[in-house]
């Protein structure tokens, strides 16, 4: 291969050139924007991560994700496909035009258009076939890249091939990038098939090259087939421009992404640098969507995960907040995404710049020694020392034969227990934290801890979901934490309790807070298969759905929660069982309303069987 | 004031001069499921802040009802969210959403006074 043109420079290259600088300027203030915006320990993290042999797990992960999109390979193959041969296949174009320049002409490796417009600048001659082995590269990725395409083009009008029910629809800047992305590579192919009798090619370029010259020598008048690299540079030019602006931001964000992440950075109080690259990360594929209940049952579509995502870009707080009041947090749509944005940490975020909910004098009730009826609270009473201690859950007080099977199960066991809010008490904190108002729940969550410290108990155990990831993962107790589901297990694997079994059908419900949020799969169902027959259904463990009731959303109306409700419980109840078993009073009350089946607490189940 | 020849109860006067009944318009546009309250009071009857304070979400509708919302902007926010209320009552209001645009307007200034 060697130099077809004395001159490396043609007009045409000017457009791309232009979209480049544009695009690597953007990006270089953007990032230094992002890394102005996090706190300094955060900044701290992010430099010993990419100083440290940590860093290549990052690489692993940016190139199996970014590249190959693992994740998605696992939901559907065709979308899959489609992906990697976009990604990876331009990629490699990319790599591969490089490397050409790096070993034909290493001298123009400082222009960079070179690489991109490769074939025009260059020739091959009958004496120099080294290039023959690139050609067929170039040519094999290029096939990669336009069959990825015509895939990207069925999925527009044929989605449920690609195992998608429903998908985004694209504004006019993403219109533009698409319009502007999809040219790119047919503008690619036909400039260098035109320009194959001249450069040279292999079987693709070179081939369709032949079909052109059996119509018209074009390479005798290359006036006529010029015009096809300007078009070629005007395509890369608008895409590199609305890059930015359009959902193909993901394309640069999302290596920043993973990078951040592994590092440990977290969103915690509001949205900073982190939570910038987070919402550009999301690439608006609509992944999301099929899961999100609000939108499949509910025909909330404005709420989903991407659409959130999308007012924060746009600086609509006011619908980013009813976006975020309204969803129930169940994290279906965290478990599809498969670039791993954290939307539930982001709504929090949302909801707690906005909502003001906490002053001094607020809950000054939790240190007095009276009520204002007069008689001493519950919370006010020094506990006696314990062994267990049971904290039903304020939810719980209201599905009233959750605590007395527990009470039941407790007495049984012959443990020393102590059941703490039997007169009732206060909230864990967890739901006022989700309304916003972390400051609120700071004062509930220490008043709770100083009750808890004085039973000097080894165990507490808690019936509602919601208690438990909070007791469990916010508050710091010197005492292991358990839902009653684990509890009843060990006092069944210890013996301390015997059931009977009665053969029951069960079918059970992963609460949205013990499934997914807290990692609690198999206790449930260990203890429900000591008593009856527990059947699968395909929501079962992370698939779980959500029971509508949520005590996420604050706005969400209630013919909307029974509608999600109504639609669980027949989605789960297609194989007829006896019994619908939950550990959640929230999902159990969401449940009971529907009237199709009986309900159930699991710790209801295994009393009702107990051995005495 | 003119005698009617009858006694009347102060409490149970509503003086139209003083009503702000902008803020139950307001609740209303936010959350349209304030309108289905009944009033019977299983919000207040469960209520765990009730326990230890005077707060009572059915007082505080009615009182937003009549347009005095003066008398329960101190004790709006001593609710917890815990979200029993919810959970119990019978027409399906979205109590709690209605305590955090009642505290917002009170405490954020969304309406003056």
């Amino acid at each position: 291969m060697q130099e077809r043109l004395v001159n490396s420079f043609d007009p045409f290259v000017i457009p791309y050139t232009f979209g480049l600088i544009f695009l690597l300027t953007y990006l270089f203030i953007a990032l230094i924007r992002v890394i102005q915006a996090l706190p300094n320990d955060d900044k701290f993290k992010l430099l010993k991560h990419i100083f440290s042999l940590k860093i290549f797990k990052s690489m692993k992960e940016i190139f199996l994700e970014c590249l190959l999109h693992v994740k998605i390979w696992k939901k559907n193959w065709t979308l899959g496909y489609m992906h990697t041969a976009l990604a990876f296949g331009w990629f490699m174009l990319i790599i591969l035009g490089h490397f050409e320049v790096q070993l034909f002409a290493p001298h123009r490796l400082n222009l960079p258009w070179y690489p991109i417009f490769f074939r025009y600048f260059m020739m091959e001659t009958e004496t120099t076939m080294q290039g023959s082995f690139f050609f067929f590269m170039m040519d094999l990725t290029l096939l990669l890249v336009l069959s990825g395409l015509v895939l990207a083009i069925i999925k527009r009008f044929r989605r449920k091939l690609f195992g998608m029910k429903r998908t985004t629809k694209l504004r006019w800047n993403d219109q533009i990038a698409v319009i502007a992305l999809w040219s790119i590579f047919p503008l690619r192919f036909l400039a260098e098939s035109f320009y194959s009798e001249i450069s040279g090619g292999s079987f693709l370029t070179a081939g369709m090259g032949s079909i052109f010259h059996w119509f018209y020598n074009f390479t005798e008048n290359e006036i006529y087939i010029r015009p096809i690299w300007w078009a070629y540079s005007i395509a890369l030019a608008v895409f590199f421009i609305m890059l930015p602006w359009s959902r193909f931001t993901h394309i640069l964000t999302e290596p920043l992404f993973i990078i951040m992440r592994n590092a440990g950075i977290r969103e915690e109080h509001r949205n900073s640098g982190y939570g910038k690259v987070e919402i550009y990360s999301c690439s608006r594929c609509g992944i999301c969507l099929d899961p999100c209940q609000l939108v499949s049952v509910a025909s909330l579509r404005d709420s989903a995960a991407i659409n959130y995502t999308r007012h924060l870009r746009l600086w609509k707080s006011e619908k980013a907040h009813q976006a975020a009041s309204i969803c129930l947090m169940c994290n279906r749509c965290t478990k599809a995404c498969p670039v791993g944005v954290d939307t539930a940490a982001l709504k929090l975020n949302t909801k707690h710049e906005v909502v003001t909910f906490h002053t001094d004098q607020q809950y000054d009730y939790l240190t007095s020694k009276t009520a204002e009826s007069g008689a001493e609270p519950a919370i006010a009473k020094t506990l006696e020392p314990t062994d267990v201690i049971y904290f039903a859950g304020c939810m719980t007080h209201l599905t009233p034969a959750t605590k007395l099977a527990m009470t039941k199960i407790l007495e049984t066991s012959g443990e020393r227990f102590s059941f703490i809010d039997e007169d009732g008490s206060i909230c864990c904190g967890r739901p006022v934290l989700l309304a916003g108002a972390r400051k609120s729940a700071n004062e509930l969550m220490k008043k709770n801890a100083e009750l808890f410290k004085q039973t000097n108990a080894k165990i507490l155990v808690t019936s509602c979901p919601i208690c438990y990831k909070f007791f469990k993962e916010n508050y710091d107790l010197d005492m292991r934490v358990l839902h009653h589901s684990q509890y009843i297990q060990e006092l069944l694997k210890e013996g301390k309790i015997k059931v009977d079994p009665n053969g029951a059908k069960i079918v059970f419900h992963d609460p949205c807070e013990l499934g997914r949020n807290s990692g609690v799969y198999d206790a449930p169902r260990e203890v429900l298969k000591s008593v009856g027959e527990l059947q699968s259904t395909a929501y079962d463990g992370a698939e779980s759905l959500c029971c509508g009731h949520s005590i996420a959303t604050e706005s969400l109306p209630y013919r909307k929660r029974h509608m999600i409700a109504n639609d669980a419980v027949e989605k789960l109840t297609t194989d007829h069982p006896d019994v619908l078993a939950t550990a959640c009073p929230a999902c159990k009350k969401a449940f009971s309303e529907t009237n199709k089946i009986a309900v159930k607490d699991l710790a209801e189940i295994v009393a009702e069987n107990l051995k005495c | 004031m003119i005698n009617f020849g009858y006694q009347r109860n102060e409490s149970a006067t509503l003086d139209l001069d003083t009503t702000h009944s902008e803020l139950y318009k307001k609740l209303l546009d936010k959350e349209p499921s304030a309108a289905t309250c009944i009033s019977c009071g299983t919000c207040a009857a469960t209520c765990s802040a009730g326990q230890f304070t005077d707060f009572n979400l059915r007082k505080i509708m009615l009182l937003c009802k009549r347009g005095d919302m003066q008398s329960f902007k101190p004790i709006i926010n001593r609710c917890m969210v815990c979200g029993k209320c919810q959970l119990a009552c019978p027409k399906g209001v979205n109590t709690r959403n209605i305590v955090l645009i009642l505290n917002k307007y009170l405490h954020a200034g969304k309406i003056s006074k």
